[in-house]
């Protein structure tokens, strides 16, 4: 019998198998930032342990920082200890460190892949639950506590049992108008947001193929979403061209050996996943959440449910969601009113995100009192975005443009939505209080997020008038 | 790491599906560097008003399962982020066994760590351990891990599931870093022949 790409992987990273145990794992990258680290490294000193292989860590700063003023001091107090705890912690134990003025320095799960560290065939961790991103490139990544951040610190591996696997295959092709991130959350939509708890997903299908790498990293980026782990996607020309030319990227012959490598990583046609699941993707639209999960969410020209319709235990969950989100069931999504917009964070956060946003937003001014954010998901993003004059159309139409971070995502910095605004926000999460206390979160695509910042509702982008001049108001 | 072999406590029935780890822990207690004292944070949002007093609504601040140390919920707790901020927080307040329906991945791994039992019942039993609880708020469970039973005073009896290496870990309060450690040379063989496309240094 064939092996899944899940199973090719593990296979080759396993160091030890003891009966009755769970395997020991190697992990090839392993990725710290300042909120879930601390504690491992004092483990670590209380142990009078060292880091085995700083070497294969590598460090940033995003979630607790802020996106203004960086050469200040904090705001926050407790925060800039916790920066600062990072930055003696990676000098005390030799660790790579993409400290605040860094220009690589920016979301974890978006400076590995742009960066090339992030590689097809690798196990990457990472103590934060978005780590099934870098699964785009074929790799098997998933999200640890801090206690496994201190084992894989120390080690360099991880006590881990093989998760059950599930395919699913996406039919049709991803309709013009949706994007990567309307095809996840009609996906978590249509299963539930807990549907995949104990699987590692792979995504198949010619709709797959025809992503880009970028709009691959958002769809693996959700996979948590819908409770799996760890989700990936089989490596091919598309990544090989991404990452040919990339900071840590083999040159020459041992790119060839890589790319050689790299070709054998892929399901095998008679392997057996304990799950298929197939999903038209031919009738996508733009979708938008109206409650307190990832999985409750529906198109654009849809509307929050009704409760006459659902059993009851569905219609006490739709009911205490609704009334946290402070909506009426029924109520039609293009009528809801937004006053906040957050662009960015690890899943929209990249390159063609925002140039996905600014097309959108191009010779138009966002609607008076509306609070709008963009925030780049790297420094490099950032400075890309510059070169290409995105932070032009974004000012200009009253976008605030911010340094890198997971900024409003978790609202762990100063970027907090405050009680009761009500946010269309390009993130991946929208329980209760996730962007501040009180606040109500709709996810979105970025160009459904800019669309709403312009009109102040959502707004379906497939009816939107593209403007290419300059200086045009709306 | 705390061993927990049996443990006898009253439950705290919090009657709602999907509790992620936001509400366990709120973020802003996420930038502390020490891994004691989160129990004050514990459901922050939904214990304190705004103003900072108790709010007296929520089933925590109500006696008797103020003091309770057994949480009774239902499906999908402690979905969402990885922060092991949460069992920290669970476990600093008193709780030493959850009771669900069905668990997240990363937070289910994270509670055995922590000392904490999250056991999984079918719906139907949490149903009835619901109803239960509402009958005698006082009402009691006993978890006998070695087992894999729980019981009450009234000669209930049921039987959980666990793996075996989390269990044995539980019932050892085992330090997992030293026993791998114990494989050094295999990780060490291991490294030699692994291949990598990247260096860092």
């Amino acid at each position: 019998m064939g092996k899944t790409l899940y199973e090719k992987i593990w296979d080759r990273h396993v160091v030890a198998q003891q009966p009755e145990q769970p395997d020991i794992l190697y992990i090839d990258l392993h990725l710290v930032h300042e909120v879930t680290s601390p504690q491992a490294f004092d483990g670590l000193r209380q142990a009078g342990r060292n880091v085995r292989r700083p070497d294969r860590t590598l460090a940033t700063m995003d979630h607790s920082i802020p996106t203004l003023n960086r050469d200040q001091p904090f705001e926050d107090e407790i925060a800039q200890k916790q920066v600062e705890a990072l930055r003696k912690n990676c000098d005390d134990f030799g660790i790579k460190l993409f400290d605040l003025f860094h220009k690589q320095q920016g979301i974890v799960h978006i400076i590995a892949p742009e960066l090339g560290l992030t590689q097809p065939g690798q196990t990457i961790v990472c103590g934060d639950s978005h780590t099934a991103t870098h699964g785009a490139f074929g790799t098997l990544a998933f999200g640890i506590g801090t206690s496994e951040v201190e084992h894989v610190l120390a080690t360099q591996t991880l006590k881990q049992s093989k998760s059950k696997t599930m395919a699913i295959e996406f039919q049709g092709e991803l309709p013009t108008g949706a994007s990567a991130k309307d095809l996840i959350l009609a996906l978590i939509g249509r299963y539930g947001h807990d549907f995949a708890t104990g699987y590692t997903i792979e995504y198949r299908g010619e709709a797959i193929r025809k992503l880009s790498m970028e709009e691959r990293m958002t769809v693996c980026n959700m996979s948590i979403e819908i409770g799996a782990r760890a989700g990936m996607i089989a490596p091919d020309e598309t990544t090989f061209a991404y990452l040919s030319g990339k900071s840590y990227v083999p040159e020459g012959k041992r790119w060839e050996q890589a790319q050689a490598e790299w070709n054998e990583l892929f399901s095998d046609e008679d392997a057996v996943f304990d799950k298929v699941v197939e999903f038209d993707c031919g009738k996508v639209e733009p979708q938008v959440t109206w409650g307190t999960n990832p999985g409750m969410v529906v198109s654009v020209n849809g509307q929050v449910p009704a409760l006459e319709d659902l059993s009851l235990e569905q219609r006490k969950i739709v009911e205490s969601a609704l009334a946290y989100m402070g909506l009426e069931p029924g109520v039609r999504i293009k009528d809801i009113e937004i006053d906040t917009v957050f662009i960015g964070s690890c899943t929209n956060g990249r390159i063609e995100d925002l140039r996905e946003a600014a097309a959108v937003v191009n010779g138009y001014r966002i609607k008076q009192g509306i609070r709008a954010l963009v925030v780049p998901g790297s420094q490099a993003v950032k400075a890309q975005a510059e070169t290409e004059n995105l932070d032009r159309i974004f000012k200009d139409a009253g976008f605030e443009w911010r340094d890198a971070g997971c900024s409003m995502c978790l609202g762990m910095n100063p970027d907090i939505a405050k009680p009761g605004d009500r946010v269309a926000s390009t993130s991946n999460r929208n329980f209760e209080g996730r962007q501040g206390r009180q606040s109500r979160s709709h996810l979105v695509s970025p160009a459904m997020a800019a669309a709403a910042a312009i009109t102040g509702h959502f707004t379906d982008v497939r009816d939107w008038p593209l403007r290419t001049g300059e200086g045009v108001t709306g | 790491m705390k061993a927990l072999k049996t443990h006898t406590g009253t439950l705290m029935p919090l009657d709602r599906a999907n509790i992620d780890t936001d509400a366990i822990i709120p973020k802003q207690f996420l930038k502390r560097i020490e891994k004691r004292g989160y129990g004050q944070f514990l459901f922050f949002d939904w214990r304190f008003n705004e103003d900072g007093t108790e709010n007296e609504e929520f089933i925590l601040n109500r006696e008797p399962y103020r003091n309770a140390t057994v949480l009774l919920t239902r499906d999908n707790f402690g979905c969402g982020s990885s922060r092991e901020h949460a069992p920290w927080a669970i476990e600093d307040y008193g709780f030493r066994v959850i009771l669900a329906s069905s668990f997240a991945d990363i937070f289910y791994n994270n509670c055995f760590k922590n000392g904490i039992l999250p056991i999984q019942l079918p719906k139907e039993q949490i149903e009835e351990l619901f109803s239960k609880v509402a009958a005698q708020p006082e009402y009691a469970l006993t978890v006998d891990l070695e087992s894999q039973e729980i019981r009450d005073s009234n000669g209930m009896t049921k039987h959980f599931e666990v793996d075996d290496y989390r269990k044995h870990m539980l019932l050892e309060g085992m330090d997992e870093i030293s026993a791998t450690i114990r494989h050094e040379e295999k990780i060490d063989t291991f490294e030699q022949q692994h291949r990598l496309y990247y260096s860092l240094q």
